[in-house]
């Protein structure tokens, strides 16, 4: 297995006025292509911070972050981002807010067009095209959300609790619905969540974080016997109780 | 939709006559008013020469027309306006573009436009006719002078108070800053700069008129500080009338430009 996403002791710290906040330290792992990796750690942990560093909008201070073995720098490798919340941009229609990447990139054309159209259609959301976003429920806005990354083909997905800010049932549902629409494009996805059943229910692997300054505690690897393996199959099955106490545990022990 | 239940007619009736009552009232609160200053005026109440009336101050108006005199000064008024409004909108929000764009440039220049802003700007035209000679160009700066600094302010705070997430979006769509700009920051602030456009129209009248009294040959404030002079009261309130009228036109001019920008965005 070749790995598409590789950390190496990766260190970062939030600089202030009043003084410096370590919130990662020595964070190594990798990420193989096709695998749904989730991270899970108790809030404030530095797991967003984790994110903004591979997506390269922060600079780690020390250690390196390579995609197919290149640099950030030099990666060609496209990178989408799933925010906690899907701040569609109420000015536009929900279709110009998919094509919102597109355009920033210069990409919108009639085939890219076509893409979008035909995404909006397979997601159920054809008939809210021309809609303002807040025509929308919240499923559905997020729905939007994740077509407007998936637009743009990821090869690696990156989510921020991009289900957190949706009430419980809405949240099993989209956690549900997206968790298989990426599970199906063959997408590789580091989900950050700190719902230990979200990310039992969704990853073939946990990586469980420390308090801050966060590291690596345990590199749990999920498997689950069932012929249908969806997240609400997982939810059912009885494994499902072991690895949330299994998680539990270790979050208990070092906080 | 003839099909209102019996709730929903009594609700509508009530709400129609709630405005009724509102418009009615304001028309008579007008017709009142004038016609008592009418009656005070006639009756020797109150001294004519001094506070005028109504019908003095119509009849002034239709002279005016008729020699086509007021046409001149509510043209050069109005023209005077627009021309600072315009200047100040576009001006204060480059400005505020640029203070966003550099945060260091605005911090280094906080404290300026707080004491621009804070300054009386009718002290501000004496200096401006010396500097640019009694003429239009001098008014039109002067409308400016009143409304801008305070523009700037109020678009920047709004620019830098949109939502952080919406401009961290931009940048994981591998977007640069001018993207979070023109598709975040500017489309995001259109209400803010419409409302800031409805105190900026007001604000450049008031220069405007400050401007026309020192160094103009021509429009209202002109008429209202020569009127003063020569005692001809029927002209010092026939020109604040037009001044309201102006006023509320202007402002009625943008709240439709705000309507059409709500159904648009």
């Amino acid at each position: 297995m070749d790995a598409i996403l590789k950390l190496s002791k990766i260190n970062y710290a939030y600089h202030s006025y009043k003084g410096e906040t370590k919130a990662l330290s020595d964070i190594s792992f990798s990420v193989s292509s096709g695998e749904f990796t989730a991270i899970v750690g108790p809030s404030g942990c530095g797991k967003s911070t984790l994110l903004s560093l591979i997506a390269g909008l922060l600079k780690p201070e020390k250690g390196e972050i390579t995609l197919c073995g290149k640099t950030l720098d030099e990666s060609t490798v496209n990178v989408g981002y799933m925010l906690q919340h899907d701040h569609l941009f109420e000015w536009r229609s929900v279709y110009r807010n998919i094509l919102l990447g597109l355009e920033i990139q210069h990409k919108v054309n009639a085939q890219t067009r076509k893409k979008a159209d035909a995404l909006l259609e397979q997601y159920g959301l054809k008939n809210f095209r021309n809609a303002k976003p807040s025509d929308l429920s919240g499923g559905m806005r997020q729905r939007a959300a994740l077509i407007r990354t998936l637009i743009l083909e990821p090869e690696l997905l990156l989510l921020d609790e991009p289900f957190s800010a949706l009430d419980y049932q809405t949240r099993l549902s989209v956690s549900d619905d997206i968790g298989q629409i990426i599970r199906s494009s063959g997408k590789t996805a580091l989900l950050v969540t700190h719902d230990l059943s979200e990310a039992v229910s969704l990853a073939d692997r946990i990586i469980i974080l420390s308090r801050r300054p966060a590291t690596i505690v345990k590199i749990l690897p999920v498997t689950f016997a069932l012929e249908k393996d969806t997240p609400m199959e997982r939810r059912n099955a009885p494994e499902f109780k072991n690895y949330f106490n299994i998680i539990w545990k270790e979050l208990k022990t070092y906080e | 939709m003839n099909e209102f239940s019996k709730g929903q007619q009594l609700y509508l009736r009530r709400l129609r006559r709630h405005h009724r009552i509102v418009i009615v009232s304001r028309i008579l609160i007008l017709i009142f008013f004038l016609l008592l200053w009418e009656i005070a005026a006639n009756t020797g109440l109150i001294d004519s020469f001094i506070f005028s009336s109504p019908s003095r101050v119509a009849e002034c108006f239709w002279e005016m027309v008729i020699d086509k005199t007021i046409f001149l000064h509510i043209g050069v008024t109005l023209y005077e306006i627009i021309v600072s409004f315009l200047l100040v909108t576009f001006f204060s929000i480059l400005i505020a573009v640029i203070l966003w764009y550099s945060r260091k440039l605005s911090e280094i220049l906080d404290p300026y436009l707080v004491v621009l802003n804070s300054l009386p700007k009718s002290a501000l035209a004496p200096l401006l006719i010396v500097w640019l000679g009694a003429n239009e160009t001098t008014i039109i700066v002067a409308g400016m002078s009143v409304a801008i600094f305070g523009s700037i302010l109020n678009l920047y705070t709004s620019f830098t108070s949109i939502d952080e997430e919406k401009i961290k979006l931009i940048y994981t769509l591998r977007g640069t800053k001018r993207h979070v700009l023109s598709k975040v920051i500017l489309p995001g602030s259109i209400p803010v700069i419409i409302s800031n456009m409805k105190v900026n129209i007001g604000l450049c009248l008031v220069g405007v008129v400050i401007g026309e009294f020192l160094a103009a040959r021509n429009g209202l404030g002109y008429l209202i500080i020569y009127s003063s002079q020569v005692f001809k009261l029927d002209w010092l309130l026939m020109s604040i009338v037009i001044l309201c009228i102006i006023a509320m036109v202007l402002y009625q001019g943008i709240a439709l430009l705000e309507k059409w920008c709500r159904k648009k965005f």
